[in-house]
């Protein structure tokens, strides 16, 4: 093609960097709108984060798979030791603390931990010779690598990023060909420990959250009070919205966490039904972008990463939205691109670079000899 | 995935690609799934939520409706609302009660009995249901709560409108007063409007009857808030709709002079027009006085007026029966006319009638008397004969016709209506045979006969108009009522002896001659024995005899017609026909009358008002009342 744009800036990923910055932009204005119509304090550093980030996932994407492969086990291996860092100065400090302050941000390295465990196991799966993908030799280490992060992240304690951890190893193994017979199995054996799970793995405001989200009316000022706030934002929205910087519900702090789990409520009262649907037809594109990138992948490796990775964002908005609607207990989960927070969008900016150079990196069909 | 040969790089390929696709499949079935749960909570639910989040954003606070005015005929308010500042509690809301309260009462220098009455308030009260502090305060007292507010959670200081009665305890018994919602009314409807606080309802007389007409419509202020109860704007405000004002029929600059002149006396005075049948005063003293009531009344008033003797409590007007007495010789002699007596017919009057060995007394010795003497003299010997002759059935039906024993549909919760006796309601009543000696009582207006004042002055308007006429105590045009079905000389007769009794020598009225030129008052005195016969005077108060009075002026053209009670005021032409006369004398002379009554007043000690006010603190001081111990009144 005789094109007047150089090579270096045509070549860019443009039409999933434009999505990305659409949806970074929507939820910089719903966060303008929540506070009051100022960029202070969330909007303007939410856009600021996005292009930094955007950058750094730019550069990411010129990395090649061999890079990534070769730093998944000393990337994973510095998360764990962060993770268990935190851990042992939270004892010490005598509370729960699930962050590192690094001189100019906290870092939270359970949430690094989401891409790092999908590389993990890619990576085993990867080595993993096809013969071996129903025998125990299949099975063991990856539970092994999952187990240690998911438990302490667990303890820290932070369900929900411990089941996005585990839900993105899971899916891994799923895509590499782990017998069906083990998953439903698995499945089979949850259901029935669920009520053991509530009754003794839960803390007391975690089975209180579960409660609540079955009968969010019995408690309305109490346990279900975000819950009902927030299908009142959503439903005084109703189709069109109630129009931008007009929404009651969060201007008048009736809609706690607005700016951040609760980031779709805040839209959705705003900009109604159509906003709401708008915001789903992005996330579709992206994860049909993602999945298209792991299907046109030459290597395993690639393939499982690219997977994992938007399996990854796509539990992180999932479980936010079905949370929000009243469909999940209230975990705290943020919103992709929408919710304002630095750690999250690090993580799903992290991922979004290693698809961006997965897709730039198919590389070549290796066979069994790979 | 079970296979049992070896599994190939391209089978797994094949693998991931199907399992990719599963894994899509699954994220566009959440996509689905978050779309319809979206499309029920913002469409489906659309009008639900709407409605809670305008509850959430919008503060609703009831503005109490003003109530309507009472106007007299003239168009001058009776009672009206008067703009003040209030304090209220809020039980639900207060910290510490006694301390709330302590501090509250040096605020606003509350007395004991205030003090009492809100305890005892507060341990009744709902949580819901605010308590009245103090209203009709100045706006320093209110000022020096306020600016206290924070450390006193629960007190709610406002700016609202009190019912106000400028006439004070002279309308007591004929509008009620205003109080309170109960806790019982509140469960009943769960009217919000209710229990706002200055919201009151009528509690008794007028007040209660007509609640719907003065109630009104209350406003809202609606004011948008944050969640922790910041107000952020006002919104519109909605303002009240105050209730209609209701015209009586009363003339309230009469009905005043009338309660005064009472003076320190028990009794009514009742003062019907006599073209219409409007009822232009209807006072009954002692009474209460309604702003205190409305403003919730302290355990020591309500005690001081509940054990006083002259019962303040009760409307003489319409609850009090008194026999009439001789008031009732008028109606008697139409009866005998109508009955084909001769009224120039005499009869021997020596100071008495025998009836076999019983002796029935006259008040004197008249001699040859007719009936118009009869009447002017009030001889009950002519009565009794007379009476006797006809006897007392024929006399009753009359006696109905003129109104007495009769019930008025007038808008009064409590009414009593009297008796008028004859053979048939003793043998229902008490099984016995009406005897000759309760014809010669009860044509004197003596043994079972009762009325109430209403009624005597309705019975004197009726005899002086020759009409039916009927009480009314709203004001509204109505149809001219029908003529009484008697011989139009026979009522001139009468009235003309009622005309003697005031104005010619030797009747019994003659000392309450109207003070007036060109009109004059035609009257019947009647003294009411209250224990037998001739022990009348002296004695200890209870035991004396009623006095009444009624009449009609002027003699020749009646325009008005009025009955005067005086509880235990001895004797009619002493105690009930000067009243009477002042009364009259207003209608057509107020200085005149008003000069006589500041000269009576000064005497008795004051106004009404002021009377109460010293009688009041006598009786506080009396039973002391920094250590009163009082039960639960049910005030």
């Amino acid at each position: 093609m005789n094109s007047v744009i150089p090579a270096p800036i045509a070549g860019l990923p443009w039409r999933i960097m434009l999505i990305l910055t659409a949806m970074s932009i929507f939820g910089a204005s719903v966060l303008y709108s929540a506070a009051g119509g100022n960029f202070d304090p969330w909007a303007g550093k939410h856009l600021m984060r996005f292009f930094v980030f955007l950058a750094m996932a730019l550069i990411l994407s010129r990395l090649p798979m061999d890079f990534w492969k070769a730093i998944t086990f000393p990337v994973y291996g510095a998360v764990l030791i962060l993770l268990i860092t935190v851990e042992v100065t939270g004892f010490v400090s005598g509370g729960s603390q699930r962050w590192i302050n690094i001189g100019f941000m906290n870092l939270q390295p359970s949430e690094l931990m989401k891409p790092a465990i999908i590389l993990a196991v890619a990576w085993f799966f990867d080595r993993l010779p096809p013969s071996k993908i129903s025998t125990m030799d299949a099975l063991w280490p990856p539970v092994l690598l999952l187990s240690l992060p998911a438990g302490l992240v667990l303890i820290q304690p932070d369900l929900g990023t411990s089941l996005a951890i585990i839900f993105g190893a899971v899916v891994v193994a799923f895509l590499a060909g782990l017998p069906m017979r083990w998953f439903v199995g698995a499945g089979a054996a949850m259901v029935a420990l669920i009520p053991l799970a509530y009754f003794f793995g839960l803390e007391e405001y975690q089975q209180r959250r579960v409660l609540t989200f079955l009968d969010p009316e019995a408690d309305p000022l109490g346990a279900g009070y975000h819950v009902n706030q927030s299908a009142i934002a959503i439903g005084s929205g109703g189709f069109f919205g109630k129009g931008f910087l007009k929404g009651t519900q969060s201007h008048l702090d009736y809609l706690p966490e607005g700016h951040t789990d609760f980031v779709f409520a805040t839209m959705a009262e705003e900009w109604g039904m159509i906003g709401g649907l708008a915001l789903l037809f992005g996330f579709f594109l992206i994860f049909k972008w993602g999945l298209n990138v792991a299907v046109n992948s030459q290597t395993r490796y690639g393939q499982l990463v690219a997977a994992g990775m938007t399996c990854t964002i796509f539990f992180y908005a999932a479980i936010n939205l079905m949370m929000v609607m009243g469909m999940a207990p209230v975990v705290g989960i943020p919103l992709p691109f929408m919710s304002h927070g630095g750690s999250s969008m690090l993580t799903v900016m992290i991922c979004v670079g290693i698809i961006m150079s997965i897709e730039r990196h198919p590389g070549t069909r290796l066979g069994q000899f790979g | 995935m079970k296979d049992p040969k070896p599994v190939s790089s391209a089978q797994q390929r094949f693998t991931f690609t199907r399992r990719n696709f599963f894994v899509g499949g699954v994220q566009a079935a959440f996509g689905l799934l978050l779309s319809g749960r979206m499309a029920y909570i913002a469409v489906a639910e659309n009008d639900k939520y709407t409605l809670k989040a305008e509850n959430n954003r919008v503060s609703l606070t009831l503005i109490p409706p003003r109530r309507g005015w009472f106007i007299d005929r003239y168009g001058k308010p009776i009672a009206t609302n008067r703009a003040d500042f209030r304090v209220d509690l809020i039980p639900d809301r207060i910290v510490d009660q006694s301390g709330t309260v302590a501090t509250l009462r040096k605020l606003l220098n509350l007395s004991d009995d205030d003090v009492e009455r809100i305890n005892r308030e507060l341990k009744q009260a709902r949580g819901f249901q605010p308590v009245q502090v103090a209203d009709g305060l100045d706006y320093d007292s209110y000022a020096r709560v306020s600016v206290r507010l924070p450390e006193l959670p629960g007190v709610s200081p406002r700016q609202g409108f009190s019912r106000f009665y400028p006439s004070g305890p002279a309308v007591g018994h004929l509008l009620g007063y205003v109080g309170v919602v109960s806790a019982e009314e509140y469960q009943e409807s769960k009217n919000p409007l209710l229990i706002t606080p200055g919201f009151k309802v009528g509690k008794d007389g007028l007040e209660k009857a007509f609640e719907q007409n003065l109630q009104g419509t209350a406003g809202a202020k609606r004011v948008e808030v944050t969640a922790r109860g910041k107000i952020v704007r006002e919104l519109a405000t909605r303002p009240d709709t105050p209730g209609k004002p209701l015209r009586l029929t009363i003339d309230v600059d009469l009905h005043n002079y009338a309660a005064r002149r009472l003076g320190r006396e028990s009794g009514a005075v009742v003062v019907i027009d006599c073209l219409t049948g409007d009822i232009l005063t209807m006072a009954s003293m002692p009474s209460f006085d309604p702003n205190s009531f409305s403003d919730g009344i302290g355990v020591t008033e309500y005690k001081w007026l509940q054990q006083n003797r002259r019962i303040p409590l009760l409307n003489k007007a319409l609850q009090g029966l008194y026999p009439p007495g001789s008031t009732l010789k008028p109606m008697v002699a139409i009866a005998l006319l109508d009955l084909g007596i001769d009224p120039a017919e005499t009869i021997f009057c020596n100071g008495g009638y025998t009836l076999g060995n019983r002796r029935f007394q006259c008040l004197g010795r008249h001699g040859t008397t007719n009936m118009a003497d009869a009447i002017k003299v009030s001889c009950n010997t002519y009565f009794y004969t007379m009476g006797r002759r006809v006897g007392y059935d024929a006399i009753a039906p009359v006696a109905r016709q003129l109104g007495l024993g009769q019930e008025y549909d007038l808008p009064f919760i409590s009414q009593r209506y009297g008796t008028v006796p004859d053979s048939a309601w003793i043998k229902k009543k008490y099984s016995k045979n009406w005897s000759q000696a309760d014809t010669l009582n009860a044509t004197i207006g003596q043994g079972y006969v009762l009325t109430n004042p209403l009624q005597l002055a309705l019975m004197s308007a009726r005899i002086a108009s020759g009409r039916m006429l009927t009480p009314a105590i709203v004001a509204a045009k109505r149809p001219v009522a029908a003529a009484l079905p008697y011989a139009a000389e026979h009522l001139a007769l009468v009235r003309d002896g009622m005309d003697r009794v005031v104005n010619a020598g030797g009747g019994t009225g003659v000392a309450s001659r109207l003070p007036l030129d060109g009109i004059t008052m035609a009257g019947k005195t009647g003294t009411a024995q209250v224990r037998g016969l001739g022990k009348g005077g002296g004695d200890a108060w209870k035991y004396r005899d009623h006095g009444l009075f009624v009449c009609f002026a002027p003699v020749n053209d009646p325009r008005y017609a009025a009955a005067v009670v005086i509880e235990h005021g001895v004797g009619g032409a002493r105690a009930a026909a000067p009243v009477a006369k002042d009364v009259l004398t207003f209608l057509y002379d107020r200085e005149k009358a008003m000069a006589t009554l500041q000269t009576l007043e000064s005497a008795w000690g004051g106004t009404p008002e002021e009377r109460m006010a010293r009688e009041l603190s006598e009786y506080q001081i009396s039973i002391g009342t920094t250590s009163q111990k009082t039960s639960d009144n049910d005030a």
